[in-house]
């Protein structure tokens, strides 16, 4: 039998593994931090070279992102002067603000149908881990296992498909329709992650609470969802994430009424050339949704898994 | 507070009969122990009753109502686990409201207040109230898992080894607690062992379970002095009841095999043991003797002392008979 022993590190250890950790993150940042300098550069610094690290902020990728404008002519510049201070960062183009983007709008769109789907997934998942886990299902294993293999493909396989049956069912280019899209396309991970949360979860509570007075559903309310907190709270955000940056089926089945903000982004390169700071602006807020999710969630994330009042 | 009667209760999970046809009437007010090993049908039977399991057939009265297809909720049991189940995200206040604050009973949150105040105080945990239920030690967590039961009064408490887990010490203290509190709430309680003490001291009636069966039922007294057959008669008794062939012994007998409780051997006449060792125990001595091949123990005095290899006689005062299949011969 070969023998080691474990040692504490060295502080020279220590440091090493400090620094890598430390080089590893600032490496994963780099692009999300560019982005987000991106959107507050001047459309000739963001594509300037070399690269331009120290530049003069400005909000103008923001006014961009929101506002739609036009170019006018000297005449109607002097006669109307700029409104607000949005507006007067235009004039240097000789431009106006006439509206609203359609941002905000797209924006809204992946609000809803990024945590419509996230909740439906969930909820639905849960439900059915729990059935999955508690009760004897005829067939459970093939049940799974069928669930399971609707992610065998790339979902975008069967695009095709899902196109012609959302246009003959009225589907297309609706906030319903893409919820229960990404939701289908969610809910195995969902299942497959909770049952096994659940599964750890023993029996004996709920057991306990039946006879305490509670029926099925209470127990299971009372006392398995709070315990499952870590598990829902970390299947969410792998849900959340998925609907969230999801592109492809966007741009199928999305246009007018529906279109979530992935397929609008790219979209704004092509008013009035290359916008690169509008472009990341758009990235930078489309990011904050998930970023905040996440953090507020880091709370159950971290927690751990409960351990200790039942004897095992 | 109300009697409940077993009628030829089955379970069966897949081939194995886990209980057997048990009918068991359990008197109102009475401590009931069901005693036997690990696999017995216990567990199955306390389950049975509480309804976590569903009957194959037989039924099951609690307070004089059919309770077949009745949930749990529904049956007005208390029951505490062998495993605690203490609802690990709940304080150790919230876990001994938790009954009370069920649909079921909706009690005023001041009476909870009272009652858990009170069953704290008789446990010893009132400084643990506040503790998260998996911030206690080992013996905390089976005495809040105790007041969670006796915090209702329920038609029957339902109790599965709940001394198991604790030290020698508190194991005798609650034992007491138990009993003084069965008394002064004269409520029924089934309570599954196998720790013959606790049977002996606590129970009004104890039930023996053989592989699923009901073997033997009634007071201690009768389970001890009068059992029906081998396997009852090595369920109680410290040191056991020492089966040996009945022809080891002269005179006439009423069966091929006899039974020796220790206090079932007398000294000084008879046939010839050789004692192997003696274990001074302080308030008592044992005396493990070999008797032509058998292994015999029995109580001596505890000042005396032995040697080993010393010769001793000894006769059977007052001994159960019992016959070749182990049932008991009279």
């Amino acid at each position: 039998m070969s023998s080691y022993t474990v040692t504490a590190p060295s502080s020279r250890q220590k440091w090493f593994a400090g620094t890598m950790v430390v080089i590893y993150a600032l490496v994963t940042m780099i692009p999300l931090v560019w982005i987000m300098i991106t959107g507050f550069k001047s459309p000739a610094d963001a594509i300037s070279y070399p690269p331009k690290v120290v530049f003069e902020p400005t909000l103008e990728g923001y006014v961009n992102l929101f506002t739609t404008r036009t170019r006018q002519t000297e005449e109607f510049l002097n006669a109307n002067p700029p409104q607000n201070w949005a507006d007067e960062i235009v004039r240097k183009y000789d431009m106006v603000i006439v509206g609203q983007s359609k941002f905000g709008e797209r924006f809204m769109n992946s609000v809803i149908i990024g945590f419509g789907s996230t909740f439906l997934s969930i909820f639905l998942g849960t439900l059915a881990a729990y059935a999955f886990s508690r009760f004897k299902i005829p067939l459970a294993d093939d049940l799974l296992f069928f669930i399971l293999s609707t992610r065998m493909m790339p979902p975008i396989a069967v695009a095709i498909p899902i196109f012609l049956m959302y246009r003959n069912l009225g589907l297309s280019d609706t906030h319903l329709g893409m919820i229960l899209l990404y939701t289908a396309v969610n809910i195995s991970l969902a299942v497959w992650l909770l049952k096994g949360f659940i599964d750890e979860i023993p029996r004996e509570y709920e057991e306990a609470a039946l006879i305490d007075g509670y029926t099925r559903f209470q127990a299971f309310y009372k006392v398995v969802l709070p315990q499952a907190a870590t598990g829902i709270a970390s299947t969410a955000i792998f849900c959340l994430i998925f609907a969230w940056n999801e592109y492809a089926f966007a741009v199928l089945l999305t246009s007018a009424t529906a279109q979530t903000a992935p397929p609008f982004i790219p979209t704004i390169i092509g008013v009035g050339g290359l916008d690169w700071p509008a472009v990341a602006a758009g990235a930078t807020i489309f990011l904050l949704p998930v970023m905040i999710f996440t953090i507020l969630l880091r709370k159950h994330l971290l927690r751990g898994i409960t351990f200790g009042a039942v004897r095992k | 507070m109300a009697e409940v009667i077993l009628d030829a209760i089955t379970k069966s999970f897949g081939q194995t009969r886990a209980v057997d046809n048990i009918s068991m009437h359990i008197p109102d007010g009475a401590f009931v122990v069901m005693l036997g090993p690990t696999g017995a049908g216990k567990t199955t039977t306390l389950r049975l009753i509480s309804g976590l399991e569903t009957l194959d057939s037989g039924s099951i009265q609690i307070a004089g109502r059919n309770v077949k297809n009745d949930p749990p909720a529904q049956r007005d049991v208390a029951m505490v686990f062998q495993q605690y189940s203490l609802y690990p995200h709940l304080s150790v206040r919230d876990n001994l409201a938790f009954p009370l604050r069920s649909p079921i009973l909706n009690t005023p949150e001041d009476e909870i207040a009272r009652k858990v105040a009170k069953i704290a105080e008789v446990l010893q945990i009132p400084h643990k109230l506040d503790n998260k239920a998996t911030e206690l030690s080992g013996g905390e967590m089976q005495r809040v898992s105790i007041g969670r039961a006796l915090v209702r009064s329920p038609s029957i408490y339902l109790m599965d080894e709940p001394l198991s887990s604790l030290d020698a010490k508190l194991r005798s203290d609650l034992r007491i607690e138990l009993k003084r509190i069965h008394a002064e709430l004269r409520s029924t309680l089934l309570y599954v062992t196998h720790d013959q003490i606790e049977a002996m001291t606590m129970a009004s009636h104890i039930g023996v379970l053989e592989a699923g069966r009901l073997v033997q039922y009634g007071t201690p007294r009768e389970i001890y002095s009068n059992p029906t057959s081998v396997y009852v008669a090595s369920r109680l008794g410290l040191p056991r009841i020492n089966i040996l062939p009945s022809t080891l012994f002269a005179g006439s007998h009423k069966g091929p095999q006899i039974g020796l409780r220790p206090e079932n051997i007398q000294q000084g006449d008879g046939a010839e043991a050789r004692v192997i060792r003696a274990e001074h125990l302080g308030d008592q001595t044992r005396l493990h003797l070999e008797l032509q091949g058998h292994a015999v123990t029995t109580l001596a005095d505890p000042h005396a002392s032995y040697t080993p290899d010393d010769t001793i006689k000894i006769s059977p005062v007052n001994p159960l008979y019992f016959d070749a299949s182990g049932a008991r011969a009279l």
